[in-house]
């Protein structure tokens, strides 16, 4: 069925972009949060100390940015597809990121951890294999020609 | 326990925010063209819904828990966590949003969660 199709490419184009901009933002939100370092006391002095140096950070707004057009993405993707579709679906950037932790921060990534990530891969394709919307795309049923009528014959 | 604190608050909050987002997209309806005139129209129409901004507050409390956590957890770390999400998300999908969570998609959910604990244990 094309439209059933044209549904699935369109929904996992606009998940993959979700993966895409999700871990690069996170990844970079990482990176950035670790130049301005911990946040020492529950105290104002102590957050004022730790959020301006986060709001001046470059490296924090480049990940936010990303995790605006995430945001998009999802909002986007959402109009159609179910959430119990979408949200594991995008578990695919937690594959993604361990990866980006890796090559970019040097981050060590245990060989335990990356069973985890062939587990999410797993469950991603099976989740990915159900239809992406059983709510707003399910039109009523349409007259099948055994059941509609023959409001014009004999 | 901080830890603990926190990603209740990345997970709960997060999810029913995004649940939120989702009902006012859904009231909204399937985005067909997307040029960057009828994405920003999408975009004004999302703001006339009180479920986007129900969610948009609830996301926002969850994203500050993670950024708190981000700064003291390596990224690899503290961004699986969040995954918990999974199962409080596909029980809300089905019984909130009225999903048709199937068999096979539950089999996914359950092993995204094996990941997740997995990388969170590695």
């Amino acid at each position: 069925m094309p439209a059933a199709h044209t549904l699935r490419t369109k929904t996992f184009v606009l998940i993959a972009l979700m993966v895409l901009f999700g871990s690069s933002g996170d990844v970079l939100l990482g990176k950035g949060m670790k130049e301005v370092g911990k946040l020492t006391a529950w105290t104002l002095p102590a957050l004022f100390h730790f959020l301006l140096p986060a709001l001046l950070n470059p490296t924090v707004w480049l990940g936010i940015s990303c995790l605006l057009l995430f945001f998009l993405a999802y909002m986007i993707v959402l109009s159609w597809a179910d959430f119990s579709y979408v949200l594991p679906a995008s578990a695919a950037g937690y594959a993604v990121v361990p990866l980006l932790g890796h090559l970019f921060l040097g981050e060590a990534v245990s060989p335990l951890r990356w069973s985890g990530v062939a587990f999410i891969c797993i469950g991603v394709v099976l989740v990915g294999n159900t239809p992406p919307s059983t709510t707003t795309l399910a039109p009523a049923p349409a007259p099948s020609a055994s059941h509609a009528p023959a409001a014009t014959g004999s | 326990m901080r830890n603990t604190i926190l990603v209740f608050l990345v997970t709960v909050a997060g999810t029913l925010g995004e649940m939120s987002v989702g009902r006012a997209m859904k009231d909204i309806g399937e985005v067909t063209r997307f040029t960057p005139r009828a994405i920003f129209r999408v975009v004004l129409q999302s703001m006339a819904r009180p479920f986007m901004w129900l969610g948009l507050l609830l996301m926002a409390v969850a994203f500050f828990s993670l950024l708190l956590l981000l700064s003291w957890e390596n990224v690899s770390f503290a961004v699986p966590v969040t995954a918990l999400s999974y199962v409080i998300a596909a029980v809300g999908a089905k019984f909130l949003l009225r999903e048709e969570v199937s068999g096979l998609r539950w089999l996914g959910v359950v092993m995204v969660v094996v990941g997740v604990s997995l990388v969170w244990a590695g």
